[in-house]
């Protein structure tokens, strides 16, 4: 069964979406994740997806919901590299995903988690501005 | 019955082609009032070629559908026709003229062949006043889709010209948009702004509604898609440029604008930008 991999970048966990998403795909990656986070103690988890081109309400309610769990489970949550149609998308959908971090390249994820993990004690509650 | 009549018209036509366009041509140079943009060298080649173009499609039993294949060839040049007079700026009458023009001649050859036959000529003549007819309605219609064509790109270069995004600094983009926002301007607006963040890689976008005339609640609820759209592709939006008169109606109408810094002018917003990309302007010292 295909699965999602999730990499290990020292504190941090990496997903990159490269896959077009189902609904079953994404429930194991929420399964998964949620795991990961627990087992690995990561302090932060950056989803890329910027490969992915179709998003329907599931979807974009997925993406809300992992963003949500992981920071239940201590770990801020970064979307990064989302694509224009797919954000259009969500906006019309009426998805703007209130509380969930955004980035545009994974390497300013990257800034912004360490930045939030210096600056806040990690409790996940600060707002997308830097 | 149609057949035959057609036929008629076929051997009239062909008849008396010369004379025919001779008389049609002076018809028309009397029904365009702008006479001087024709020549009529370029009108006598129209005229023949559509004579030509019509006895072929009366021959070949073609009949009064002028929809049908057997009139093609005559649709298409009369098409082009009224394209080009289109463009050149002929109204609609004129260009209708151009096949209206064409009955007295005609009338007047069918008058003089069966003039005897009263029961026949009428027949002609309602039969060639049909094609006739429907080849001027035919003219118009092409007309009119042309002028709406020429309408159509315009609306398109005049959205797409209003809604420019510009770099203001590295990593700060600004949209000033100017005149009103529906919902295909937003769509423009939101598609031109998201790629220039891709482009750009820019961190902040400030959208400067300075030139928007009034902004009501959808107006709002556009600008707030577009400021979630930004967010989510992990740009954070600016509004600049709210007037007095916005602000109050803004409050009266009980629009939520709190999730989204605004600002009174865009260099107010462009200081904040500075200083959320950790850039700052310093005046050098005098000495």
């Amino acid at each position: 069964m295909e699965r999602i991999p999730i990499l290990k970048m020292n504190e941090f966990l990496l997903v990159s979406i490269q896959v077009d998403m189902h609904d079953r795909l994404a429930m194991t990656l929420q399964d998964d994740l949620t795991h990961r986070i627990v087992r690995d103690r990561a302090r932060g988890v950056l989803i890329d997806i910027s490969s992915l081109e179709i998003v329907d309400s599931f979807i974009g309610r997925m993406i809300g919901n992992i963003a949500a769990m992981s920071r239940v489970l201590d770990a801020e949550t970064v979307v990064v590299g989302m694509r224009p149609a797919v954000a259009i998308t969500l906006v019309e959908l009426g998805l703007s995903l209130p509380g969930v971090r955004t980035s545009l390249s994974v390497d300013k994820g990257m800034e912004l988690l360490r930045a939030s993990l210096r600056g806040g004690n990690g409790n996940g509650h600060l707002d997308a501005r830097r | 019955m149609v057949t035959r009549a057609g036929s008629r018209l076929t051997e009239i036509v062909k008849k008396h082609e010369a004379a025919i366009v001779a008389e049609w041509i002076k018809e028309q140079l009397a029904a365009v009032k702008a006479a001087d943009r024709i020549s009529e060298a370029d009108l006598r080649s129209d005229c023949e070629r559509f004579l030509s173009l019509l006895r072929m499609a009366l021959q070949s039993g073609a009949g009064e559908d002028i929809m049908g294949p057997g009139w093609s060839e005559t649709r298409e040049m009369l098409g082009g026709l009224s394209r080009s007079r289109a463009k050149a700026g002929y109204t609609p009458s004129e260009t209708a003229a151009f096949m209206l023009a064409l009955k007295l001649p005609v009338f007047d050859r069918l008058r003089g062949e069966i003039g005897g036959d009263a029961q026949a000529l009428a027949d002609e003549v309602w039969h060639t006043t049909i094609v006739l007819d429907r080849l001027a309605l035919f003219t118009t219609e092409v007309y009119q889709t042309g002028r709406e064509e020429i309408i159509l790109r315009q609306q398109q270069e005049m959205l797409e010209l209003s809604t420019p995004v510009v770099q203001l600094w590295e990593g700060i983009l600004a949209l000033p948009l100017i005149g009103t926002l529906d919902s295909a301007r937003t769509q423009v607006v939101m598609e031109n702004l998201l790629q220039r963040i891709v482009e750009t890689g820019a961190s902040i976008a400030i959208i400067d509604i300075t030139g928007v005339p009034t902004v009501d609640t959808l107006v709002a609820q556009h600008l707030l898609k577009t400021v979630a759209a930004a967010r989510l592709m992990g740009a954070d939006c600016l509004i600049s440029g709210i007037r007095p008169q916005i602000a109050q109606t803004i409050v009266h109408l009980g629009v939520e604008l709190n999730s989204v810094v605004t600002k009174a002018t865009l260099a107010d917003a462009f200081i904040i930008a500075l200083q959320k990309t950790g850039a700052a302007i310093t005046r050098p010292s005098k000495a």
